[in-house]
Parts: C-alpha cells; structure tokens; sequence
C-alpha cells in the first residue's frame, strides 16, 4: 500500500511511534460531561435554582468546566512531555483573552461612572 | 565489553533521543495550534465589544426580547454532537480504518449543518422583526460575534468536505492524516467558542 510508504517519510530518528492516547471510551466520557455540564448551564439560566445576583458567576465557572471538559477530552491536552509547548502556548493565549475582555470592561465600566451627561 | 562502554553507549543513545527533532505531526498540530490560539484571541475581541455594547439598545429590543433559549440549545447539542463524531472519525483515520472515517463524516457534516441553518433562521427572524444589524449598537455587536462564528462553522463544513474527497481520492497517507489532524483542531476550537457565545451572549443575555 503507498500510504505505508509515505508513512516512513513521517517518523524521524531517535523519536518513538506517536501513541495514541485517545480512545472512543475518552470522547463518550467527554461528550457526557460535556452535555452534563451544557444541561447545567441553560437550567441555572433559566431557573432561581442559584441566588439570582449568583447566576452570572455560576454559568462563568460551568463554561469554564466545560472548556477544560472540552480540552482534555475533545483536544487531549495533557501534561505528556510532547505537550508543554502546546500547553505554554494556550496558557499565553488564555493571558490575551483575560487582557482584552476584562480591559475592555473595566475601562469601559470606568468610562460611563465618569460620564457626566449619561 | 566494559561495563562503562555500554553505559557511556546507553547514555548517548538517550542523549540522541532528547535532541532529535520532533516528528512532523508533532509540529504540524503545534503550528495550527498557534494559529486557532490567534483566532481566539480575535474572538476575545469581539467578545469584549459584545460585553462593552450589549446594554446600548438605543431603546430597541433587548436580549431577553430576541432570544430563543430552546432553538440556542438544540444548536449547542448540534455542534457538541458533532464535535464528537468528528473525533470519532479522526480516531478510524489514526486507526487506518477510512471507510469508519467516512461513516463518521456523515453526521459530523448535517449536524454541522443542521447548527448553521438553525442559525440563519434565528437570524433572519430577527432582521424580519426589525431587529437586524442596524438597529442598535447591541445588535451589531450580535451580528458581528456571532455571524463571525458561523462563518467559522461554515468554513468547516467546506474544509470537511474536502477533506472527504482527499481521503477518497488519496487514502489515509501522512499528509492526509496531517490535515485531518488540523480539521479535527478547528473543528472542536470551534465548540469551545461556542461555549463562550452560548455563555455569554444567550445565557446571561436572558438575565
């Protein structure tokens, strides 16, 4: 089969064979949390089941469960060796996200309290 | 042979195995991986103006008035549904299983679909009601956040399309397996974003 032979090309010397730590058992067990945490979501938006003044902060920390349900699941991000350049480099990306949205908030919060007409 | 000539040979081998370079799929995922981490981070623009003008309704409709919670979840269990058969068919493909993959396609493909149409609907039904872009600076940030997401949904749907032609016509050689890698990346970055539209924007827009 040529796709063998074009395989050989991707192995590079001194370096195992890439194993695969996905399984169909890990994505069932991520799509079930996943779905739990999604459930969980639209049934505290739309029920006083949490403090109502609570609500906002509890749908933030399921979005984030299920984003990190979604990583290390969906995306298999792990603390293997052959990760940690993927995982400096989302740890950077999370550092812009927070940077703009909660600047952007802040200064603008501060902005209209400071706005005498408003 | 001394003791020490075979570990002085150990050593250099396990020395080789640290600086060899990585394997190309290694650094194939690190580099696309790099660039969805970008794309987020254009999100997290678009969020921050969503979050900054979703109360400038210039006395127009407000979230809670446009939003349909059930059509919001039936989109989010769409795309979460496919983001699973997608992995599921990057597994057949790693596995060397192309039929398994192609089967996997299918759904992954008209749930995908079904997220999108589900999503030009909402958006239709609000511009009938007078509620489109123009309306108020809420509304634009809307269109803008959102519309960018399904454009990203769609773009999917196509680069999947061709990546089923690929691995019809070429079969699951490296470089296949390469790109399928990279689609299954965007496809589930995609999911992620949308946590954080559903989130933020549909959820605590009912508020």
């Amino acid at each position: 089969m040529d796709g063998d032979d074009l395989l050989v090309e991707d192995r590079t010397p001194g370096v195992e064979e890439h194993e695969s730590t996905a399984s169909i058992l890990s994505y069932t067990l991520g799509l079930g949390l996943a779905i739990v945490a999604t459930i969980a979501s639209f049934t505290v938006a739309q029920t006083d089941l949490l403090w109502p003044p609570g609500i906002p902060a509890g749908l933030i920390v399921l979005a984030l469960a299920q984003i990190g349900v979604h990583l290390v699941f969906f995306l298999h991000l792990g603390s293997a060796p052959d990760q940690t350049n993927n995982i400096l480099a989302l740890a950077f990306g999370v550092l812009i996200v927070f940077l703009v949205i909660g600047g952007s908030i802040w200064i603008v919060a501060n902005l209209n309290a400071n706005m005498p007409m408003h | 042979m001394t003791t020490t000539t075979i570990e002085a040979a150990a050593n250099r081998a396990a020395h080789q195995r640290e600086v060899g370079p990585a394997p190309k799929r290694i650094v194939v995922a690190y580099g696309f991986w790099i660039f969805i981490l970008s794309d987020i981070v254009m999100f997290s623009a678009l969020f921050a103006a969503y979050a900054v003008l979703a109360g400038n309704t210039a006395g127009g409709p407000t979230g809670a008035d446009l939003f349909n919670i059930r059509n919001v979840f039936l989109m989010t269990m769409c795309l979460l549904v496919s983001s699973y058969t997608s992995g599921l068919g990057a597994l057949s493909a790693e596995q060397r299983k192309p039929e398994r993959f192609l089967i996997f396609a299918v759904p992954t493909f008209v749930l995908g679909a079904a997220f999108l149409a589900l999503e030009i609907s909402e958006f239709m039904g609000m511009v009938d009601k007078g509620a489109g872009p123009s309306r108020s600076a809420f509304l634009s940030a809307f269109f803008t956040l959102v519309g960018m997401h399904g454009a990203h949904v769609s773009a999917g749907l196509i680069w999947l399309v061709y990546m089923v032609a690929q691995v019809v016509a070429k079969g699951l050689h490296a470089a296949v397996l390469r790109r399928l890698l990279c689609f299954s990346l965007f496809w589930h970055a995609l999911d992620i974003v949308w946590i954080g539209v559903m989130t933020l924007v549909y959820l605590m827009g009912i508020q």
